[in-house]
């Protein structure tokens, strides 16, 4: 079984030390009160008599329980955020083109499965270790025989439990890795919701759905099964030892060998030794999907951060593109980009140009070759792509307003150099600026979204000091009458800068000053012309 | 259209309905374990012969026994039946979805995943728990009443505070904190999936920065909630606590002055103080369990949101069976997405005797994608749309949609292999009707065994729209709607699959959907249609 706290955790989450300490202390405190309550309740039944300070030491309880729930509730929320955060940091750092899906659920629903660990496990965990020793000690000093009992039994707890602990957690681990597997593919099925429908597949899909989640589910009450099982014996030991106990004090004070008083405190003593014990164990669960949770999100947040380099001070000039290769088995490239010049990259689909524009923005990290700038060497940080105007095949728009989607473009754009933006692509043709989108820009068509990625191009040229333009066909959607339009207001934007747009469409090609043709690599010709760019 | 579970929800209540008795008996079982013992050790101190005390010996061994086993055959069935319910529920919001697409985009569909899993704890934490713990509560309540009715009455009352009072007091005071959590926590994991997915745009324009911050503030509303949830749920436990010791106080103040009167025996004395300690045990897990059950409303409220999402294509009361011919003749077609203001198309009548093709021409927005989406009944319609006579209305939309195929412009590529992404149009297809289809649609030079990534990201993006034409071409239907399936594709490439494409249709009706110029003779696929249509100049679609 894996330690129950991974140290990580306080080093990436700062108020988890803390928050140990006021379990430790709070636990404590509860752990005199028990005691006392048990003494005071003997004496009063034995007695017997109405004591006023066990009125005391019951509210003293109550008071207790309610600050350990206030100050596990309150830190469990501030741990998860900061880890929360950290992971949005580091995933965002250095990946932007990985599985979306999986880390999505890692950083809303991983992170989450976090909260009843640090809320009821931890605290349960320090109550665990601190309450039976106490408890064993005072049973010790008033009657060895029944403290016996105890000490004898307590210890098959802990060790049954990580006997089958050990065994439930790594079926627990591949039970979070399939959860993660399936609510990426759920997320991938109903993306394509429409294509199984149109091929009567959607039924056969929700069939499939639930064969995949009766598989999920039995796997799962599999390992349950196990994992309770650490929890039968936990209470097993418990009662059992409780029940020995009654029946041991009972008969040795038939013999008189022992006072009634004693024999009660005796009694309700004992079943508290094993409560923490057994409500730690109703927890182990969330504590063995918080942990490996944790492990997920600790070894991502450990992964080395790439040392920062230093801020490059990009150099503008004529691009050159030097036997780049963006992807596996995509170029090498060669060409050139003239400054000041309309550049248009045509080929065959498959050939890598939505590839070698992203490296060009900085967003495909190449597989070899360089780009120069200006003669030197492109570093493709953020300081490059300040300088850049960037729009996508399939932009993405954001759930929020048309201008809101725009101005993401030039953080803090003033409204008026929105509107300005939005006229100059004619996104006010097809809506207004106030039209609130779903996620994805649902409420526009392909062809409207990418004209309101357009205008982000279109804005950051207006207001940034933006040399080059990568356009990824930017009127593959459009009506012929539309994409003229668009291609007028297009040139007009681009006049003076370098541009490199990846096109098929004539209204574009007519209007750029070069056209250069990017040839599919096939796997026979490989080695043979290692640089297949021809400039038409 | 509705998937059949093969079990019904009998099996589901008939779990539930054995983990409460399995849970109930297992608190009874607790009960029992401390008066027993409490009587045993009273009536011990007495020293009567030890055979006087054996029932009373067994009885405690078996409580103790009882209550573990019963408490793990709780646990494995509660279970069971929650991962049952979850599997049903999920695939009810599925097939809700299906029949929704492609109308609504699943906007916040990871937080409709979670609510699912809200429903199913609902049961498992929150009623289960509470009929259980009612049951073992209202066993140690009679019992006290049958020894000394007054420490019953006083029993009854703290139950009543501790176990009913004290949750619809954390309950309360939790709701409106919890409501605004719910909705911040569904903000928060929807913007934070729109930020992962949305990256490349954030990063290339700077923006990612700004982006962060805004969830950061997003985030910090959340924690700020679950704080002041946090003073609430501890008050609820707190009291729970306080009403247990105030039991055992009572029961105190009731049973001292009986035994002094001779009105209860002194053994019992004992029996009554300890029994609450143990009543109360059971009833510590319900403040937890109501806050569950308010998280749980919250998360079925989303649930029915998508349940209850108005249908854009409704399936007639009694479908007519197929008819025999293919003719598709459109009259006076009028059809408007659910919530849209206007009609986002009005059609111009069309008649497409078997194996005739038409080109539908127009301006982007022009509704165009529309008339596809009717032809493949996603969306009801008004005017007359008949396939061999029969109303497309009357007839069962999968029927519709073995005869009629549809191929839209922004298709849809699975995770999985590329002959997987084909084969879903036949699923009984051999590789080399795959490679065949595939080749067809000028997409030759993929290899089966590919995979596509993500959201088809491996491949690019007219490979894309190839893999979906093979899809279009392996379906074995007699009238094909493509729709603009060359928005992708370079001019020279989509002239040459669109020719490869009418060819390769055969005898088939092609309805192609298109925004190519239509200037007749200079564009070589047009010599391959019979007719070309324009839609009319109403741009509604937004």
């Amino acid at each position: 079984m894996p330690t129950p706290f991974d140290r990580r955790l306080a080093r990436h989450a700062r108020s988890t030390a803390p928050y140990l300490l006021a379990c430790v202390l709070l636990g404590a405190l509860g752990a005199g009160c028990v005691l006392a309550q048990a003494a005071l309740l003997a004496h009063a039944v034995a007695a017997p008599a109405f004591p006023a300070a066990l009125a005391a030491v019951i509210a003293l309880r109550a008071l207790l329980v309610w600050g350990q729930e206030v100050v596990a509730h309150r830190a469990a929320a501030g741990v998860t955020s900061q880890l929360r955060a950290g992971l949005l940091a580091r995933v965002t750092a250095d990946r932007p083109g990985a599985r979306s899906g999986e880390l999505t659920a890692l950083v809303t629903r991983g992170v989450d499965a976090l909260d009843p660990y640090f809320s009821r496990y931890l605290p349960q965990l320090v109550l665990a270790l601190l309450v039976p020793v106490t408890v064993l000690a005072a049973l010790a000093a008033a009657d060895p025989a029944a403290a016996a009992i105890v000490a004898a039994t307590l210890p098959l707890i802990p060790v049954f439990g990580v006997l089958i602990g050990t065994y439930a957690a790594s079926r627990t681990r591949r039970q979070w890795r399939t959860l993660e597997v399936l609510a990426g593919h759920f997320a991938d099925v109903v993306a394509g919701l429409p294509a199984l429908k149109a091929f009567g597949r959607a039924r056969a899909q929700a069939r499939h759905i639930e064969r995949v989640t009766g598989d999920h589910r039995r796997a799962t009450l599999a390992t349950l099964r196990i994992a309770f099982c650490s929890a039968l014996v936990l209470e097993l030991a418990a009662t059992l030892a409780v029940a020995l106990v009654a029946v041991s004090v009972g008969l040795r004070l038939v013999g008189g060998s022992i006072s009634f008083e004693t024999a009660l405190f005796v009694l309700i003593l004992a079943p508290e030794a094993y409560l923490p014990l057994r409500q730690a164990a109703a927890q182990f669960h969330a504590g063995q999907e918080g942990l490996a949770a944790a492990d997920r999100i600790l070894g991502l947040l450990d992964e080395p951060v790439p040392a920062p380099r230093p801020v490059s001070s990009p150099s503008r000039g004529d691009l050159r593109v030097e036997a780049l290769a963006p992807r596996e088995a995509v170029g090498p490239f060669s060409l050139d980009v003239p400054e000041r010049a309309i550049t248009a990259l045509t080929g065959p689909s498959g050939a890598g140009k939505s590839s070698l524009i992203g490296a060009l923005a900085g967003l495909v990290t190449p597989v070899s070759g360089r780009i120069l700038s200006g003669g030197v060497q492109v570093v493709a940080d953020d300081a490059w792509r300040r300088g850049i105007a960037w729009v996508p095949q399939r932009p993405f728009l954001f759930e929020g307003t048309v201008a809101e989607n725009i101005a993401i473009a030039v953080p803090e754009a003033p409204g008026t150099a929105v509107s300005r933006a939005a006229e100059a692509v004619g996104v006010c043709t097809f809506t207004t600026l106030d039209t609130r989108l779903g996620v994805g820009g649902e409420g526009l068509s392909a062809g409207q979204r990418h004209r309101v990625a357009l205008a982000r191009a279109a804005l950051r040229c207006d207001l940034l000091d933006t040399w080059l333009v990568l356009l990824d066909e930017p009127t593959a959607h459009l009506d012929v009458l539309t994409e003229v339009a668009v291609a007028e207001a297009l040139t007009d934007l681009l006049r003076g800068r370098t541009a490199l747009v990846a096109t098929h469409r004539r209204a574009l090609l007519e209007r750029a000053d070069r056209v250069v043709e990017l040839s599919v690599r096939r796997d026979a010709e490989l080695g043979s012309e290692p640089d297949r760019a021809v400039t038409v | 259209m509705s998937a059949a579970p093969r079990r019904g929800p009998g099996a589901v209540h008939a779990r539930l309905g054995l983990a409460a008795s399995a849970g109930a008996a297992a608190l009874v079982c607790g009960v029992g374990l401390m008066a027993t013992s409490a009587w045993l050790i009273s009536r011990a101190s007495h020293h009567p012969p030890v055979l006087y005390l054996m029932v009373a010996i067994v009885a405690v061994r078996a409580f103790g026994l009882g209550r573990g086993v019963l408490r793990y055959a709780e646990r494995v069935v509660a279970h069971d039946a929650a991962l049952r319910l979850l599997a049903r529920t999920r695939v009810r919001i599925f097939v809700r979805l299906a029949e929704l697409a492609p109308a609504t985009r699943p906007g916040s569909l990871g937080a409709v995943v979670g609510n699912a899993e809200g429903v199913a704890d609902r049961w498992l934490r929150g009623v289960l728990p509470m009929v259980a713990a009612g049951i073992a509560a209202a066993t140690a309540v009679v019992l006290e009443w049958w020894i000394l009715p007054a420490a019953g009455a006083v029993l009854l009352g703290a139950v009543l505070a501790g176990g009913v009072l004290a949750p619809v007091v954390a309950w309360r005071g939790a709701r409106r904190a919890e409501a605004r959590g719910a909705e911040g926590r569904a903000a928060l994991s929807a913007r934070t999936a729109e930020t992962l997915d949305g990256l490349p745009e954030l990063v290339a324009y700077g923006a990612l920065p700004g982006r962060l911050e805004q969830l950061r503030r997003a985030d910090a509303a959340v924690v700020a909630a679950a704080g002041r949830s946090a003073w609430t749920a501890g008050l609820g436990a707190g009291l729970t606590t306080l009403a247990g010791g105030s039991a055992v106080l009572g029961a105190l103040a009731a049973g001292v002055p009986a035994v002094r009167d001779g009105r209860l025996d002194a053994v019992l004395l004992a029996v009554i103080v300890l029994t609450p300690l143990a009543a109360f045990e059971a009833l510590g897990a319900l403040s937890e369990a109501a806050q569950r059950l308010l998280r749980a409303r919250e998360d079925a409220a989303h649930v029915r949101e998508v349940l209850d999402a108005p249908v854009p294509s409704t399936e007639p009361a009694e479908a007519r069976p197929l008819p025999d011919g293919h003719r598709l003749t459109v009259r006076g077609l009028r059809a408007r997405w659910p919530g849209a203001a206007d009609d986002s198309l009005v059609a111009p009548d069309l008649d497409l005797a078997p194996g005739r093709r038409v080109v539908v021409m127009g301006r982007s927005g022009s509704g165009k994608s529309t008339l596809a989406a009717v032809l493949a009944r996603f969306l009801d319609y008004r005017g007359s749309v008949t396939l061999g006579g029969t109303e497309l209305r009357d007839l069962a939309a999968d029927d519709v949609r073995s005869v009629i195929g549809l191929c839209g412009q922004d298709a849809h590529l699975f995770d999985t292999t590329v002959a997987e992404n084909v084969r879903l149009a036949r699923p009984e297809a051999s590789d080399d009707e795959v490679a065949d289809a595939l080749r067809r649609a000028g997409a030759g030079h993929l290899g089966l065994g590919v995979r596509v990534g993500e959201h088809g990201t491996a491949v690019s993006g007219g490979e894309r729209q190839r893999i979906a034409l093979a899809r279009a071409l392996l379906a074995d239907v007699r009238i094909l709607v493509l729709d603009e399936p060359d928005a992708h594709l370079d001019d020279a490439t989509a002239t040459t699959v669109l020719t490869d494409l009418l060819r390769a249709a055969g005898s088939r009706t092609v309805l192609l959907v298109s925004h190519r110029a239509a200037i007749p003779g200079a564009d070589p696929v047009l010599r391959h249609v019979d007719e070309v249509v324009t839609v009319g100049d109403q741009p509604r679609n937004t």
